[in-house]
């Protein structure tokens, strides 16, 4: 049966409209002034060991996202800034427009569910890029001037590429704070949910999915236990992440984390790299590719489940 | 002509008929009115009217438009006033309003001077620029219908527009909705409060468990379910009233209500020949009033009637 008109009819109005809510919202205000300050402040510490030890290092720009103490500035934004931030943009997203009455209201207008979805998603997505722009921007500018090299192309194209994987990456946990704001009527429980699949899956899961692999794969097979280790683990989103920008932005794959990345480095010999040698843009994103798939793959798939229970639901509250 | 065609029209949840085979239309400029207690099936029948919900069974028609294939062509023409509708809180009234004139798609220049004159239409044009978390339950019920009216919607549907409001809203309210009625939109509005409802509507529908039990004007429903109807109350002085007072055509019955007060009643309203009966018996008229039916009677008395029907159904 078709409808008639388009399904987006409405949807950049909505998406304007929702744009001009999170940059007026002062939640959101300020979880970007926090993730900002937080990002910048990780990076400026990591600036004075950069400048001490390794001068020689081809690719010293990248350090500055890869050696920064205590934590890397990856690994701080996948465990903490953007899940927070994502989640922080979507909660209520649905649910608002139920509590506030606004849902009916807005659904008279001519317009379909699709372009209010749609439009929020877009809006969610903007604004985080909007963020995530920023505040790359700034970590560039803060290595420019603090390690007074500029960067070469080849890192550059890297630094791009963790731009790139951090919008996915925050699409992934928009999606699903959508898609939990849509599920549950109530914005606290959204949240609630939400943060609790985001410490699931960060803090538990990778030390959980070992047990599972051990008891599922049963055999003595040393290799073959690691393997089914890999598979539970990068269920994670985190994991799939931290796996993209350790090798991306780590051409030469430091011995530190070549434990960390075991398997990675079993990939590694078998694509008849020398151990030690960088590997180039292009073989790094090859060996990460399906890391990459899987978490576009994630992120499309939670926008489609949202999307259906969406359209399924009853208007009414 | 009709601007609303309900035929037949069904809704299921799991199963279970929350609106069960109901039929029935509202002509261009009328008001109509559904009524019944909560859960009747009333919001439900909007929703499927508006293509806000799937229809079950049977068809509806608004506006010569089918709600599920074309539901844009219906909601650019019908303005919907949910029950207790919601705005956004941190906008002011015009911004919200500017919001629907964007995915209405009007021009700007046409946009706004649409929102001024909608908001001073319902008296809200002194607050135009003020947050709606600052408005009364009353003012966002009349921003609801400045949205109706920005629309020029043809058909305005109302659910529940009063419940909630204080005495002095209602009526500015209800005054609005017989406006809208004056510019020539028609009304279809529910409501479970009777009494207040009945002076605004031209027809109503009894709704009764996803059923329509009685459709027509409120007097033809009176006769219906109270039978007469007329209760007409004469007080005059006078010799041998009574007896010319039942001498009345159509007059079915006179009970004698106190000194000098007689309480008719009748198949239509005889206060004209009564006045003259009065008057021709040379008694002196000091009061004459006529109670019309009342759907709150007409409501209690038909469900004491039906109730054992309806639950065996």
């Amino acid at each position: 049966m078709r409808r008639e008109g388009s399904a987006l009819h409405g949807f950049g109005v909505v998406t304007l409209k929702e744009i001009a809510d999170h940059f007026s919202s002062i939640l959101v205000v300020v979880l970007v002034v926090l993730v900002t300050a937080t990002a910048i402040v990780v990076v400026s510490l990591g600036l004075a060991p950069i400048k001490e030890s390794t001068a020689e290092d081809p690719f010293l720009f990248l350090l500055l996202f890869t050696r920064s103490s205590p934590l890397t500035l990856p690994l701080l934004l996948s465990a903490f800034l953007v899940p927070l931030l994502a989640i922080g943009l979507g909660f209520d997203a649905v649910s608002g427009e139920h509590n506030r009455r606004t849902l009916s209201r807005i659904l008279s207008q001519p317009i379909y569910r699709d372009a209010l979805l749609f439009g929020k998603f877009a809006a969610g997505l903007f604004t985080l890029t909007v963020t995530f722009i920023v505040l790359w921007l700034l970590v560039i500018g803060l290595g420019l001037w603090g390690l007074g090299i500029p960067p070469n192309a080849e890192e550059m194209a890297r630094a791009l590429i963790l731009l790139l994987i951090t919008i996915v990456y925050g699409a992934f946990w928009f999606a699903l704070a959508l898609l939990f704001s849509i599920v549950f009527r109530s914005a606290a429980a959204a949240v609630l949910v939400s943060l609790g699949v985001w410490l699931f899956v960060t803090f538990l899961w990778p030390s959980f999915a070992p047990y599972i692999a051990n008891a599922v794969s049963g055999s003595g097979d040393i290799l073959g236990l690691l393997e089914t280790q890999q598979v539970f683990a990068r269920l994670s989103p985190v994991v799939l992440y931290n796996e993209i920008v350790a090798i991306v932005l780590d051409p030469s794959v430091r011995s530190t984390q070549q434990s960390m990345l075991a398997g990675l480095g079993l990939a590694l010999i078998e694509r008849g790299s020398i151990p030690g040698a960088p590997i180039p843009l292009l073989q790094s994103v090859l060996i990460v590719w399906p890391q990459i798939v899987g978490l576009v793959a994630g992120s499309i798939l939670l926008f489609v489940i949202a999307y259906i229970v969406f359209q399924r639901q009853e208007v009414r509250a | 002509m009709n601007v609303i065609e309900a035929n037949n029209l069904t809704k299921r949840y799991n199963g279970v008929a929350v609106v069960n085979g109901i039929s029935f239309s509202v002509a261009r400029g009328e008001i109509f009115g559904l009524l019944g207690p909560n859960g009747a099936g009333k919001t439900t029948t909007i929703l499927m009217l508006l293509g806000l919900s799937d229809i079950s069974d049977g068809q509806a028609r608004v506006l010569d438009h089918d709600p599920v294939r074309e539901p844009l062509a219906v909601k650019r023409h019908v303005g919907y006033l949910p029950d207790q509708v919601g705005f956004y809180d941190n906008l002011t009234a015009a911004e919200n309003l500017r919001y629907t004139g964007r995915l209405m798609g009007f021009e700007r220049s046409e946009r706004e001077q649409r929102i001024k004159s909608s908001l001073g239409h319902v008296g809200l044009g002194e607050v135009a620029n003020n947050r709606v978390g600052t408005f009364s339950r009353g003012m966002r019920q009349r921003l609801g219908l400045a949205e109706i009216l920005l629309k020029e919607a043809q058909i305005a549907i109302l659910d529940e527009p009063t419940s909630g409001l204080d005495p002095q809203a209602t009526a500015e309210l209800l005054n609005i909705i017989r406006d809208l009625k004056n510019r020539g939109v028609s009304v279809l509005l529910s409501s479970h409060l009777l009494e207040r409802v009945q002076s605004v509507c031209d027809r109503v529908a009894l709704f009764s468990q996803g059923n329509i039990v009685l459709i027509g004007t409120v007097p033809e429903l009176g006769r219906q379910v109270l039978g007469g109807g007329f209760r007409v109350e004469v007080e005059a002085q006078g010799q041998g009233l009574g007896e010319r007072i039942a001498a009345i055509p159509g007059v079915q019955r006179v009970e004698p209500a106190g000194a000098n007060r007689f309480l008719l009643l009748a198949d239509h309203d005889v206060r004209p020949e009564a006045a003259s009966a009065v008057v021709a018996a040379g008694g002196r008229l000091l009061r004459l009033s006529v109670e019309e039916p009342s759907l709150e009677a007409i409501y209690t008395r038909y469900f004491q009637t039906h109730e054992g029907e309806l639950h065996a159904a």
